[in-house]
């Protein structure tokens, strides 16, 4: 069995800024664990740009935002496993895994960090109706083909769900010379970004349909066609509004769900809302010593806070490491009236650094306030132009704050109109 | 002549008119910032975007290598660009920032690699 300080699960932006920040804590072994054969994740395929404006105050493309943590990873002797996916991780923070180079392997560690994102959802988590022809696949598996493979999965396309991998495909395959009909979107607004509206579809003349979701698809070997409907209040097909597109394609940009088989496998509690796990302010999970951060937490739109979340839970290893973790007072922070939910879930009141706490809302909110309260005081409140569910949000708790808290406080984030 | 837009200076999205006369702009209106006053002028006179798009590579680890251009190309030679691009191609091994297309279609833009591959 191998003995490591740290184990990081994924080589992606996350994995690696956890890995390089708690190198810098001054954790000394360290091990990467990659399933692809390269460092740099989803990265690698998202070759447009708009990554990095917070973070390094510039526009880089997907892989060049990943070069730059790939450099610093190998000036550092952190270890690097390429090709390796990870089995199981045990209640005593053993992690195993598997490549064609060492077989099996099993590895002691002092800390884990779950660095594994998302994976987009599939067809089957839909209904709709029809056989199962090539042809259908989601956003994230075409930018695979057309961006790392380089060849074209279709011609004439149409793309369900306007999350920004979606919209990102849909200009993609126009430059490559493919026809994008339409774009549907079963809730009345889009979840993806203004920008990505204009310059992915509106520059193209793409149409986009809101409140209208595909509802069968026709073709037995090959797509053929796909109906699509309008549907109600209530997300209902509403009969009589169906219309057939002809289309050898359907893309599908319906949602992130985070990966957490592993975290299921040590029975770490998880977010019924976030479907990542539970986590304290330094992303550590109910099982003591093991770590969770990036998507495979909560789903981001902007990597620059996967990298700042990352760095926050490498600097929480390495404390844990080093036997600096306190074990300190845990309260619950709670979203209500408009907040779907909130990362980390717990603060430890002890905590002497300022905390941000991260929220998505559930609709589109316009010159709303955000108003943080804890036992009846008002810590914050302030005005947002413009609060909406694509975008997340934060909100900063100051260790004074912390310090009038007890045991049974309970920090709620709300927004009033 | 009037022209609608929707600003992408913000989250917001403000739907902004512009009314036009000989190619001359008489007013901005529906912008609730001076940002969204300058990007519709902006828009309306010299529109340009960011391209990305990939390359073939020759003797990669992978067939293709991601590029962008050094600085937005006009809109309206999008495809133009994207026509020589998919005619050129480089050799392996390449590096973030090599440059396969030097200022494309006389645009002032480099068309650069954005990703490192060391060939086979």
């Amino acid at each position: 069995m191998l003995n490591y300080d740290l184990v990081v699960v994924g080589g992606g932006p996350a994995g690696m800024a956890a890995a390089l920040q708690a190198k810098e804590e001054g954790v000394e072994k360290i091990v990467i664990l990659e399933r692809a054969e390269t460092l740099g994740g989803i990265l690698e395929q998202c070759i447009h740009t708009g990554f990095g404006l917070h973070y390094f105050g510039e526009e880089l493309s997907g892989p060049e935002y990943a070069g730059r943590f790939i450099a610093e990873v190998e000036k550092t002797d952190i270890d690097v496993y390429t090709d390796t996916m990870v089995l199981d991780v045990s209640k005593d923070n053993v992690v195993t895994a598997v490549n064609n180079r060492d077989g099996l392997i099993q590895i002691k560690a002092i800390a884990v960090v779950l660095a594994m994102g998302c994976r987009e959802r599939p067809r089957g988590a839909l209904s709709i109706a029809g056989s199962r022809p090539a042809g259908v696949m989601t956003a994230g598996t075409a930018q695979k083909y057309v961006n790392i493979d380089g060849y074209m999965p279709g011609k004439k396309v149409v793309i369900l769900g306007s999350g920004d991998i979606g919209l990102i495909m849909a200009r993609r395959m126009t430059l490559e010379g493919a026809e994008v009909k339409v774009v549907c979107e079963l809730m009345p607004y889009s979840g993806g970004l203004k920008r990505n509206i204009v310059q992915c579809l509106d520059d193209f003349g793409i149409p986009l349909r809101l409140s209208c979701t595909v509802i069968a698809t026709h073709g037995k070997e090959r797509l053929e066609g796909v109906t699509i409907a309008n549907v109600d209040e209530n997300l209902k097909p509403i009969p009589g509004t169906e219309q057939y597109i002809e289309c050898d394609t359907l893309l599908l940009s319906v949602g992130l769900i985070p990966e957490n088989e592993l975290s299921n496998g040590v029975g770490i509690e998880l977010d019924r809302v976030t479907g990542g796990p539970v986590v304290d302010e330094y992303r550590e999970t109910l099982h003591k010593g093991i770590f969770a951060c990036g998507n495979v937490l909560q789903v981001h739109d902007l990597v620059d806070y996967v990298t700042e979340e990352s760095k926050i839970a490498g600097k929480g290893a390495a404390n844990y490491i080093f036997g600096k973790k306190q074990d300190g007072t845990f309260i619950n922070t709670k979203g209500v009236n408009g907040v779907r939910y909130i990362v980390p879930q717990r603060v430890n009141i002890e905590n002497e650094e300022d905390v941000k706490l991260y929220f998505r809302v559930g609709q589109v909110y316009k010159g709303a306030k955000v108003v943080v309260e804890c036992d009846g005081n008002i810590l914050s409140s302030k005005k947002k132009v413009m609060l909406a569910p694509g975008e997340m949000e934060n909100v900063k708790i100051t260790p004074e704050m912390l310090k009038n808290m007890n045991k049974n406080s309970e920090i709620t984030v709300r927004i009033e109109e | 002549m009037k022209k609608n837009l929707i600003c992408v200076s913000c989250p917001l999205g403000c739907p902004i008119e512009v009314e036009i006369e000989n190619g001359e702009i008489l007013s901005v209106t529906g912008n609730t910032c001076k940002r969204g006053d300058k990007y519709a002028r902006d828009e309306l006179t010299n529109p340009v975007r960011s391209l990305t798009t990939t390359v073939k590579l020759i003797g990669g680890t992978l067939p293709v290598v991601p590029v962008k251009s050094s600085k937005p190309v006009p809109k309206d030679k999008m495809f133009q660009c994207m026509k020589l691009i998919n005619e050129a191609s480089i050799n392996a091994s390449v590096k973030i920032g090599d440059v396969v297309i030097k200022d494309i279609l006389g645009s002032g833009a480099d068309i650069v690699v954005t990703n490192n591959d060391n060939g086979k």
